[in-house]
């Protein structure tokens, strides 16, 4: 069958899956563990399950191996595995004030309650090539651990539980806007139903918890730079884990297990429309799943910005910030450039071709007389 | 007059618009006595309140008063541009005047919209689509009242072009390119192109060369005098009333302070703004 | 190491979970209900990429059965690298027969294409679908276009066409071509080419249509009338061939590809691969007819 452009479809195909798995393994190195992912791959694990929208560290995992640690890829891997599973329960509200924490941080305050806690971060790191690595033994991070560990005070450990929010500070002091009245609140389910304009928060939020890093970040960012006008701070940053429970049949809330988080609160202060009116600080608010700081900073910002439309800046217009940012549909549809056109091409040269005539034959006018093709009426 | 035997095409009561959340004295509490359109209790912004006028077949009523009057305010509620909080509105042409055109569907204040009514806005972008030629703005108010062969659209869009006096060689180039006289009169040959009974005129010429503003206020005359269209004319410029109205509002802080004949208003203004406004034109 | 049982994936027939399929099949009486409307419908993930067909593959898995003979024709082909994709996955998700036949087939899965041979009442018709919004070119917001269909306030889509006449000289959409469909809807027929268009108009056969990106549903159910937009004296018109006939079979009355042969010369070639196959094996065939194909001579 010589008589298609694109020929031996299914063949090609294969081959090409073929070809992918030989350039994985050519070189002949011991084959990646998934464990070994899951713990020292663990952000992009983190970022997969947070894009993918899936808590699934261990597929995530799988996926990432499966991917060539390809993250747009590994995601969009868990993301189909989704529509495979059946949904059986709606878990009950996470509560962040219970997070066992990690980290903690504000930039609002010198102090906070319970202190600043930086965490695991490479915040105040200089990004130095570290040549090292590339000697890295197991014994090393043995070594590592034993010297580590030996330092804890295992006394200690229970007390770094939970804490008061920095919100609520500003809440008792009467500087925090509450959420409006006008504010859509109906709940909605953004996997069970397509997103309808205006969108309510619930939705809005969903959408951009799935989103992707990159591109909330690009958002965010020009929002900041000129592009729209919020320039929030971080009130507060936190990663940990949370409880996670269930309702079962009986009616009764059972624990289910624990899921580790990131969450944002960032304030900036609310443009008020009434003259005398006490300009509050108003709360974006930032959760995803893992640890990801920048994508957590940046919904929050954003979360800001949808509340306060305005068609002129990209970051306050809702339509804009949801249909592209979300990575799965813009990874999709950027790369199905790459499939076939040529039917449609050919419709498009049609036409061009056509008028490449006619206006070399000086057809067209701009005069008030019409000039009427040729017409086929059916 | 002779005008008010006739049945009238257009009928407004009291046509309100409030922004913010009004209490139960807010009308009582704003208005040219307060010198004021906020109201002291709840900060809501009363834009207008309590207009009701008629106006006859072939009428010109003008509308005048400072920036903050309420007076662009009355039109955009009339062309559906904004939704009045209080008010009524009935159109002769529109089921024959007997049903509120402002308390219709979206769809059918469309249809009113564009059969019924041509509206002129003092910037061009609002009442011009700048991604389509001049051709192709007039074209859209044709399309939409049924004009449906190109030939014919063509050959109206130049006979309104050449009314209006815009050079028939730029009917398929972009208003962007054109300049703000020749803008307004896009606008002005758009807004006539359905032979609308009512024309609505948003400070047309402000923003325009006084030469410019001379040639499109003489345009709009003569096609007034020759399709006999009624029109309402907001200005805060009261030679542009002089000129163009037969009847004039004038309006203060969102209410109508004085209403008559455009001559008499201006021979013998009643109300002290009025006398400061025609005073500042003498 | 976790025990190699815990990853042994058993799928559902048909990949989708059958409430969600459920959920598909509503939204799809819906848009049966009401010809060219848009119906909004979750969209779950699959494991072809969005704008790779997955509106498509939604539409097919929700109504496929065990009985169901599958064709998918990607471009007019069934052989193309997508087309072969989905049909694999498909096939492997419900052991399903397939074919490249269009007469055989009961469920066709098609990108950007209406098969040449005409079709029947007992077979479905399937579109994948990157833009389902027709006004998308004129509005850029989804909100206001869901208002403009809504009143039926299309008037700045025709403007469009008469803008695209100006500078032109004729109405230079390609493929995709909007239609009316059943005198109410402005609908995107999917980037068919000009030449499918009045093969959508009352067909006997079910026209679905899937965007799965965009999450919407539209069909045109059999005998609706689909009219392309067109001005009295500037009219609609199919794609022309001139004096082109398919290289391999003399045959006019088809789709023709170009090719470009390694010397730079060009030739056509009939574009529907199971068409083509049929008239070179000189085969029975029964076209698609309609008033622009009878000015094409034989």
């Amino acid at each position: 069958m010589g008589y298609v452009a694109v020929k031996g479809g299914s063949d090609a195909i294969h081959h090409a899956g073929e070809l992918v798995e030989f350039y994985r393994v050519k070189e002949g190195t011991t084959p990646l563990e998934v464990a070994q992912i899951s713990a020292q791959l663990r952000l992009a694990v983190d970022k997969v399950i947070g894009e993918g929208g899936l808590y699934a560290p261990e597929y995530a995992a799988i996926a990432l191996k499966q991917a060539e640690g390809e993250v747009f890829e590994a995601a969009f891997i868990l993301r189909a595995f989704i529509t495979t599973l059946e949904r059986r329960y709606y878990a009950e509200p996470i509560q962040t004030r219970e997070m066992f924490i990690r980290r903690k941080i504000s930039a609002s305050f010198r102090e906070i309650p319970g202190g600043q806690v930086l965490g695991p971060t490479r915040d105040y790191t200089q990004r130095i090539m570290d040549t090292a690595k590339v000697n890295e033994t197991l014994e090393d991070m043995k070594a590592f651990l034993q010297k580590f560990e030996s330092r804890l005070d295992k006394n200690h450990l229970q007390e770094v539980t939970t804490y008061a929010k920095v919100i609520d500070l500003l809440k008792r002091e009467g500087l925090l806007q509450s959420v409006a009245g006008d504010e859509d609140r109906t709940l909605k389910d953004i996997t069970r139903e397509a997103i309808r304009f205006p969108a309510p928060r619930s939705a809005r939020l969903q959408m951009m918890s799935r989103a992707e890093t990159g591109g909330l970040m690009a958002l965010g960012y020009s929002s900041m730079r000129g592009f729209g006008s919020d320039h929030p701070t971080v009130a507060e940053l936190r990663y940990g884990t949370v409880p996670l429970r269930i309702k079962d049949p009986g009616g009764r809330i059972r624990y289910v297990g624990k899921i580790a988080v990131t969450e944002a609160e960032m304030i900036s202060m609310k443009k008020q429309s009434k003259k005398g009116e006490a300009p509050l600080y108003g709360i974006g608010y930032g959760l995803c799943f893992g640890q990801n700081d920048t994508k957590a900073i940046c919904m929050g910002i954003l979360d800001r910005t949808m509340r306060a439309p305005d068609p002129s800046s990209p970051p306050n217009d809702q339509e804009f910030v949801l249909y592209h940012t979300e990575g799965i549909e813009s990874m999709g549809f950027t790369n199905h450039l790459k499939l076939p056109h040529y039917v449609t091409f050919q419709a498009g040269l049609n036409n061009v071709r056509a008028a490449v005539k006619r206006s070399t034959q000086n057809v067209v006018t701009s005069a008030p007389t019409v000039t009427t093709q040729p017409a086929v009426t059916p | 007059m002779s005008m008010q035997q006739h049945p009238w095409l257009l009928r407004v009561e009291n046509l309100t618009k409030i922004y913010g959340e009004p209490g139960p004295d807010t009308l009582s509490k704003t208005g040219p006595s307060f010198e004021s359109n906020i109201c002291p209790d709840t900060d809501s912004i009363v834009a207008c309140a309590d207009v009701s006028f008629d106006l006859y077949p072939g009428e010109v009523l003008g509308i005048v008063g400072e920036s903050g009057s309420g007076k662009s305010t009355v039109v955009k509620l009339l062309c559906f541009d904004m939704e009045p909080s209080v008010g009524n509105a009935w159109l002769r042409p529109y089921m024959d005047g007997a049903v509120d055109m402002l308390h219709v569907s979206g769809q059918q204040k469309r249809f009113i919209r564009h059969h019924l009514m041509g509206v002129v806005y003092q910037n061009p972008r609002d009442g011009l689509n700048f991604r389509f030629s001049s051709g192709g703005n007039i074209a859209e108010k044709l399309i939409m009242a049924g004009h449906m062969h190109v030939g014919r659209i063509r050959e109206r869009a130049s006979f309104l072009l050449e009314k209006t006096e815009v050079p028939i060689r730029r009917m398929d180039d972009l208003p962007a390119s054109f300049s703000g006289g020749m803008q307004q009169r896009v606008q002005i040959a758009k807004a006539i192109a359905n032979h609308p009974p009512l024309l609505f005129l948003d400070e047309v010429t402000t923003g325009l060369d006084v030469s410019v503003q001379a040639k499109v206020l003489d345009l709009i005359r003569e096609l007034q005098q020759e399709l006999g269209v009624a029109m309402i004319v907001v200005s805060h410029d009261l030679s542009v009333i002089r000129m163009l109205t037969d009847r004039t509002l004038v309006m203060k802080n969102g209410r109508v302070v004085e209403s008559g004949l455009t001559d008499q208003i201006l021979q013998d203004p009643q109300h002290p703004y009025t006398q400061l406004l025609v005073s500042s034109l003498l | 190491m976790t025990p190699y049982t815990k990853y042994q994936s058993r799928y559902n027939f048909a990949f989708i979970d059958e409430s969600t399929k459920k959920e598909i099949r509503r939204k799809l009486l819906k848009a049966i209900a009401i010809p060219g409307y848009q119906v909004p419908y979750s969209s779950p993930e699959m494991p072809i990429a969005r704008g790779w067909g997955t509106g498509g593959l939604h539409v097919t898995l929700s109504l496929i059965g065990k009985e169901d003979v599958l064709k998918v024709i990607d471009q007019g082909s069934d052989a193309s690298v997508n087309a072969c994709n989905l049909r694999e996955f498909i096939q492997s998700m419900t052991q399903c027969q397939t074919t490249y036949d269009t007469v055989d087939a009961t469920l066709i899965q098609s990108r950007h294409r209406i098969t040449e041979e005409a079709l029947r009442e007992d077979q479905i018709f399937i579109f994948q679908v990157p833009q389902p919004e027709p006004l998308r070119s004129v509005e850029r917001y989804e909100f206001k276009t869901r208002q403009m269909h809504g009143e039926a306030d299309y008037a700045k889509m025709w403007v469009s066409l008469y803008e695209s006449f100006v500078r032109h000289g004729d109405i230079m959409l390609g493929a995709g071509y909007p239609v009316k469909v059943n005198g109410r809807y402005i609908m995107a027929p999917s980037p068919i080419p000009r030449w499918d268009i009045p093969n959508l108009s009352q067909a006997k056969t079910l026209y679905l249509f899937g965007a799965g990106r965009e999450k919407r549903l539209y069909a045109v159910p059999p005998f609706t009338t689909v009219e392309p937009l067109e001005f009295e004296d500037v009219k609609f018109n199919i794609e022309q061939f001139g004096d082109q006939r398919c290289y391999k079979t003399k045959y006019t009355r088809a789709f023709l590809d170009e090719l470009y042969l390694d010397d730079g010369s060009r030739m056509h070639v009939v574009n529907d691969s199971n068409f083509l196959d049929k008239l070179e094996a000189g085969a029975e065939v029964n076209p698609f007819f309609n008033p622009y194909l009878a000015k094409i001579d034989l």
